[in-house]
């Protein structure tokens, strides 16, 4: 199983965050451009979610599956918005993206004074990042391939 | 474990065939005193909760009907004959008709019995929905991180499932089912089928144009019945 990357948004839209494990298509198009589409497509899946359900939703949307990735989506009351994109055969890992909100996020972020949390982590934050990446390297959901 | 509704979307994101299989009927009605206990707003449809969830009031619920009156889009008229339901939602305002935000916050109107619930999609609203997914199935592809990715095949909230076919012609095939529902993709081919058989050869059918085929709405029908019975869209 794989892990392929990370997108952290703040409720304003703006890319907090990227983190790339593996990715096998080379972007066709500028990172800002990208993270703007990804946050629009986001906010319009939202949406569509929203006025499209039978019922009234809780979580709203969990994730999307295409042939080959699953993006995997969680957002904060607060509005922060977490995307990763993993391969098809992960389950459900909400539980999994709250985590990291909560144990790596809040802790080496949110209760770090030379950082805001509605600020783009810029790569000095090195305890935030080599946490995060101890984190994702121990899910069981990233194996060997990962690697490869 | 249902299947709510079926969709097909066409080569350039035009809805041309819809069917509500199962759509749950949430509606609420409750008589309330002065003041009201949540914050109402205007929408695009007509009035709804903006802030206040009580006693299955949620927010996002529209106001079906004031005393009885089923409302019409921001207005109510009492005095007008019961109109029956319409499906388009028109915002009538005649000289009769009162704005329901100003007619809720005179204190002198009040007991009053609010109905509230869900309204359904509107045609209109089911166009606008088929040509965003459209859009949303294309940049599922370019926001793949690994090679050759197509678009969208399974959306998952925590109400319900949305499943997607496209057959290499271009047309999409759409169920929407609750989380529990399995072996939706039979059904999707199966109404791929389905379509081959009953729409295209049709003489009178032309290609991405609405499908009226009767025979095709009821087999589809048919197979949507077959699966939540059997598990199979298959006799």
């Amino acid at each position: 199983m794989v892990v392929y990357n990370l997108y952290i948004f703040n409720r304003n839209g703006q890319c907090l965050f990227y983190r790339e494990w593996l990715r096998r298509r080379p972007g066709t198009m500028t990172q800002e451009e990208e993270f703007k589409l990804m946050n629009g497509f986001m906010h319009s899946i939202k949406s569509f979610v929203q006025r499209l359900s039978p019922q009234d939703l809780k979580d709203g949307f969990v994730s999307f599956k295409t042939n080959c990735y699953k993006l995997n989506y969680y957002e904060t009351a607060t509005g922060v918005k977490f995307v990763l994109n993993t391969d098809n055969n992960v389950g459900n890992i909400r539980d999994i993206l709250h985590q990291l909100y909560s144990t790596i996020f809040v802790n080496y972020i949110v209760k770090n004074p030379s950082c805001s949390a509605t600020d783009i982590i810029n790569t000095e934050q090195e305890i935030f990042i080599e946490k995060l990446d101890e984190f994702i390297s121990n899910l069981s959901i990233f194996a060997q391939t990962n690697k490869a | 474990m249902v299947v709510h509704s079926f969709y097909v979307i066409n080569r350039s994101g035009g809805l041309i065939f819809s069917d509500e299989h199962f759509i749950p009927k949430i509606e609420l009605e409750k008589t309330f005193s002065y003041p009201l206990d949540f914050v109402l707003k205007q929408g695009q449809k007509g009035v709804n909760v903006e802030f206040g969830q009580r006693d299955g009031i949620k927010v996002g619920h529209t106001i079906l009907s004031i005393n009885g009156v089923p409302v019409q889009g921001n207005f109510i008229d009492f005095s007008a004959p019961s109109t029956t339901a319409n499906d388009d939602d028109q915002q009538i305002s005649t000289s009769t008709s009162h704005d329901i935000i100003s007619y809720l916050s005179d204190s002198t109107n009040y007991p009053v019995t609010i109905k509230f619930g869900r309204t359904r999609l509107n045609s209109n609203e089911k166009l606008i929905l088929a040509s965003m997914f459209h859009s949303m199935y294309a940049i599922a592809c370019q926001l793949s991180p690994e090679l050759n990715s197509s678009g969208i095949r399974e959306l998952e909230t925590d109400q319900f499932k949305l499943y997607c076919f496209q057959s290499i012609t271009g047309i999409k095939f759409v169920a929407l089912t609750d989380t529990r529902q399995a072996n939706v993709d039979a059904l999707l081919k199966r109404t791929y089928e389905l379509y081959s058989d009953y729409a295209l050869k049709n003489p009178f059918y032309s290609i991405d144009q609405p499908i009226w085929c009767p025979l095709f709405r009821q087999t589809v029908q048919q197979a949507m019945d077959l699966l939540e019975k059997t598990g199979s869209p298959y006799t």
